[in-house]
C-alpha cells in the first residue's frame, strides 16, 4: 500500500483480474513485497499472533453458537451439553474460553511493546488510536462472553459491571434499564449480550483492517525507532517476517495448548460452574485476570462514580498518549531514564492485577496492631491507591515532563547503524558478564 | 534491551500475577488428596470409579441429583463401565441393567397419563426429589447441590470434597451448633457469632446441613476393597471427578498429540527461520 507496487500478473487470468479488481496486487503489496525493518525482534510478532487469536475466536465462536442456547433456563446446561455430547465440543469450548485469555495476554504484550519503542508517536498516532479502539471492543466482547455460560460469576459479574453505569448522575438509571432490557440482569440481558458478543468480533475485524491499513501507510516502527532510510534497512515481508512470525505463532500455540489440554480451568473461577442464582451472591466476586488491574483502580476510590470514572479514565488516557509524550526520541532504547519509569509502570500494572484479585481489607504486610486489635500495615486498597496514582502519573506527569528534561543517549543514523551498535553493545555486556 | 530472556520472564510474571484470582476460600487447610487421573500422565482407574459410583448410588443419590449425567455416560470410553465390545454405550449390557433398576416417570402417549417405566441407557440419572421445594422440605430448608460438576464448582476441587466428607469433627467447646446443622472445619463460613470462647480463636470452618454421610462399612465393595471412611470418600470423589468432565481422558490424550506436533512444527520453522535470515544482519 505504501510506495510503488512491484506486482506483475503472470497468467492470463491474473492479468484479466488485475485490471478489474487488483485484489491479488493488494495482497502481494501488503504481505509479500511489503518492506519491513530488518531489526524487528520477537516483541513484534504479537501483531501476527493477535490476528491468529481473532480468527481462532471467530471460528470456535461460530461453532459454539450452533449449540449454545441464550436463555436463562438453558444456557448453563447447553454449555455442559457442548462439553459432554457435542463431538470435540470440549475442545472447541476450551479453545474459545482460554483463547480469550491468550488473546488479551497477546494484546497486553503488543501494547507494552508499543509503549516501549514509542510506536504511538508521530506519524503513527491514528494507528495507535485504532489499536485502543480494538482493545476497548475486545474488553466489551470478553466481558459479554463471560456472561454467556450463566454461572454464578457470569451473573454477578454482569450485575457489578452494569451497575457501574448506574452511578452516572441523571442518565445512569435509564442507561442500565436500557442495557438490561428490564429492571435487573435477566433473560433479556443474556439474550442481547449473546447478540452483541456475536456482533463485536466482526467490528473488531473491521477495525483491524483499518489498523493494518494505517500500519502499511506509515510503515512499521522498529526497536531503534528510526524510520528506514534506504533499501538496506528493510527486508521483504515474505519470507523474512512470515517465517519469523510463523515460528513465534507456533511457540504461542504451545503455551495456548498447555492451558487448553492440561489446565483448562486454571484461568477461570470455580463459582462459574455453579448455575447463576440471583439470590445467592458469591463470597468474593472477581473478574477474569485481564480485568483485574482496572478492577483494582475501580475499588481504589471510595466513591462509586469516582471509581467508575477513574477506571474508564485509565483506558481513556491511552487515546491521548501520542500528545502526552514530549520526547523527540521514539525508542526507550536510547532513553535510559524513561526506561526506569517504564519498567516501574509494568510493575505497577502487575501490582494492580494482584490487588484486583485480593479483598481490599486484606493486609499486604502487617507491622503491628492497635490497642483495639486492628492491624497496622499496608492493606490492598491502599496498595491499589498507590499503584493507581503511579499509573496515571506515568502518563500525565512522567511522559510530558521527562521528554523535556532528560538527556537521551545518542541515536544512530540508521537502522543498519543501530544493528551494528546493538550487537556490539550485547557483546560488550557478554564480556562484562 | 528487551531480549528473549526478558520476554520469557514477562510471560511467567504475568501468569503468576493471575494466581490471586483463584486464591482459596475461608475454610480450613485441605487434606492432601490425589487421584490416579491427576497430572498430564494420570491414568483412569475404572475399578475405583466403579466403587465410587456404588457409593454415590447407595448414599449420595438419596438426596443429591446429577442432572447432567445419563446412564449411557457410564459405558462411554473412559467411563467406569466402558466395554470395548459395545461401540455404542446404549448397547452396553451392564449399563442397560443398571438403568433398568430405576423407574423413570414418563407420559403414556396413548392416554396422556403419567406412568412409570424401567430406565434405559439414554435416560438421565433420576432426581431424588420432584422439585426444589420438596428437596428443601426434606433437608431442613437446605438444598442438596446437584453433583454433576461439583469437583469443578468448588475451590480446591477433589481435595475439598474429600476433606469435607472425611472432615466431620467433634464440636469444639464453646461453639453452639444450631439444630439440624453439623460442624465441619472444611465448610466455608464464619462461626464468630456462634462462638463463646476466645474471640481470636474462632474455629475454622462452618455449619453444613448434611449429616456425616459416610462411615466405615456403610457400602460393601464387590471387589473386596476394605470399606473404610477414607476409601469410600476417595472412591466417590474419583467418581464425581470423572462425572464433572467425562471427556478429560480424551482431552489429555489429544493434548499429547497436539504438543508433539507443535514441537516438531516449531523445530521446522526455527530451521527455516535460520536459513531464510542467514547472512542478514538483524
Amino acid at each position: 500500500m505504501s510506495g510503488h507496487s512491484t506486482y506483475e500478473p503472470k497468467t492470463g487470468f491474473t492479468r484479466w483480474l488485475d485490471s478489474r479488481l487488483p485484489i491479488i496486487r493488494l495482497g502481494y503489496d501488503s504481505f509479500v513485497d511489503y518492506p519491513t525493518p530488518k531489526n524487528l525482534n520477537y516483541w513484534y510478532t504479537f501483531g501476527g499472533i493477535l490476528s491468529l487469536c481473532l480468527m481462532t475466536q471467530i471460528i470456535t465462536g461460530i461453532i459454539l453458537a450452533m449449540h449454545y442456547v441464550p436463555h436463562v433456563d438453558h444456557a448453563f446446561n447447553s454449555v455442559e451439553h457442548i462439553m459432554r455430547d457435542v463431538n470435540h465440543g470440549w475442545l472447541i469450548r476450551y479453545v474459545h474460553a482460554n483463547g480469550a485469555s491468550m488473546f488479551l495476554f497477546a494484546v497486553y504484550m503488543h501494547m507494552f511493546r508499543g509503549l516501549y519503542y514509542g510506536s504511538y508517536k508521530a506519524p503513527r498516532e491514528v494507528l495507535w488510536i485504532l489499536g485502543c479502539v480494538i482493545y476497548l471492543l475486545m474488553m466489551a466482547t470478553a466481558f459479554m462472553g463471560y456472561v454467556l455460560p450463566w454461572g454464578q460469576m457470569s451473573f454477578h459479574g454482569a450485575v457489578v459491571i452494569t451497575n457501574l453505569l448506574g452511578a452516572f448522575p441523571v442518565v445512569g438509571e435509564s442507561i442500565t434499564t436500557w442495557l438490561w432490557g428490564g429492571f435487573a440482569v435477566d433473560n433479556p440481558t443474556l439474550n442481547r449480550f449473546f447478540s452483541l458478543h456475536f456482533l463485536m468480533p466482526f467490528m473488531i475485524a473491521g477495525v483491524v483492517i483499518l489498523h493494518v491499513w494505517a500500519l502499511h501507510v506509515t510503515g512499521q516502527n522498529n526497536p531503534s525507532g528510526i524510520d528506514p532510510k534506504s533499501k538496506e534497512d528493510t527486508v521483504p515481508f515474505t519470507p523474512y517476517a512470515t517465517v519469523k512470525d510463523g515460528f513465534a505463532m507456533v511457540l504461542f500455540l504451545i503455551l495456548f495448548s498447555v492451558f487448553v489440554f492440561f489446565q483448562p480451568n486454571a484461568l477461570g473461577h470455580a463459582d462459574n460452574y455453579i448455575p447463576a442464582n440471583p439470590l445467592v451472591t458469591p463470597a468474593h466476586i472477581v473478574p477474569e485476570w485481564y480485568f483485574l488491574p482496572f478492577y483494582a483502580i475501580l475499588r481504589a476510590v471510595p466513591d462509586k462514580l469516582g471509581g467508575a470514572l477513574l477506571m474508564f479514565g485509565a483506558i481513556g488516557v491511552l487515546f491521548v498518549l501520542p500528545w502526552l509524550d514530549t520526547s523527540k526520541v521514539k525508542s526507550l532504547r536510547y532513553r535510559p531514564t524513561a526506561r526506569v519509569f517504564f519498567f516501574l509502570f509494568v510493575l505497577t500494572c502487575l501490582i494492580l492485577g494482584w490487588c484486583g484479585g485480593e479483598l481490599p481489607d486484606k493486609m499486604v504486610f502487617q507491622v503491628g496492631a492497635t490497642a483495639a486489635g486492628d492491624p497496622i500495615g499496608l492493606n490492598f486498597v491502599w496498595l491499589s491507591r498507590i499503584a493507581s496514582a503511579y499509573y496515571f502519573a506515568y502518563f500525565l506527569i512522567v511522559m510530558p515532563v521527562l521528554g523535556l528534561v532528560e538527556t537521551p543517549d545518542a541515536v544512530p543514523d540508521s537502522i543498519t547503524a543501530s544493528i551494528l551498535d546493538h550487537s556490539a553493545e550485547k557483546k560488550g555486556l557478554a564480556h562484562a558478564g | 534491551m528487551l531480549g528473549k530472556g526478558f520476554a520469557v520472564s514477562a510471560v511467567v510474571a504475568l501468569l503468576v500475577s493471575t494466581a490471586p484470582a483463584f486464591a482459596a476460600s475461608s475454610g480450613g487447610e485441605l487434606k492432601p488428596f490425589s487421584l490416579s487421573t491427576d497430572g498430564p500422565f494420570g491414568r483412569f482407574d475404572a475399578a475405583q470409579v466403579q466403587r465410587g459410583y456404588k457409593v454415590y448410588r447407595e448414599v449420595c443419590s438419596a438426596c443429591h441429583s446429577m442432572n447432567l449425567l445419563s446412564f449411557r455416560n457410564l459405558g462411554q470410553p473412559d467411563g467406569p463401565f466402558f466395554d470395548a465390545k459395545y461401540k455404542n454405550p446404549n448397547d452396553n449390557a451392564f449399563v442397560k441393567a443398571i438403568a433398568k433398576d430405576y423407574n423413570i416417570n414418563d407420559i403414556d402417549t396413548e392416554t396422556g397419563d403419567v406412568v412409570q417405566r424401567p430406565g434405559t441407557p439414554a435416560d438421565r440419572f433420576p432426581n431424588p426429589y420432584p422439585n426444589e421445594y420438596a428437596a428443601r422440605a426434606g433437608n431442613g430448608g437446605a438444598l442438596p447441590p446437584d453433583l454433576s460438576v461439583i469437583t469443578k464448582a468448588r475451590e480446591g476441587g477433589p481435595a475439598y470434597i474429600y476433606s469435607l466428607l472425611t472432615g466431620y469433627h467433634d464440636v469444639p467447646r464453646g461453639l453452639e451448633v444450631p439444630a439440624g446443622k453439623y460442624y465441619n472445619p472444611y465448610m466455608p463460613g464464619d462461626l464468630s457469632s456462634f462462638w463463646s470462647g476466645d474471640k481470636d480463636k474462632v474455629p475454622a470452618g462452618g455449619f453444613i446441613a448434611m449429616a456425616p454421610p459416610l462411615v466405615a462399612d456403610k457400602v460393601s465393595f464387590d471387589d473386596g476393597t476394605k470399606s473404610t471412611l477414607e476409601q469410600q470418600a476417595s472412591d466417590v470423589v474419583a467418581f464425581l471427578d470423572w462425572a464433572a468432565e467425562p471427556k478429560a481422558g480424551e482431552r489429555k490424550r489429544t493434548g499429547f498429540a497436539v504438543l508433539i506436533y507443535l514441537a516438531l512444527f516449531a523445530g521446522l520453522l526455527y530451521a527455516s527461520y535460520r536459513r531464510v535470515w542467514k547472512g542478514v544482519k538483524h
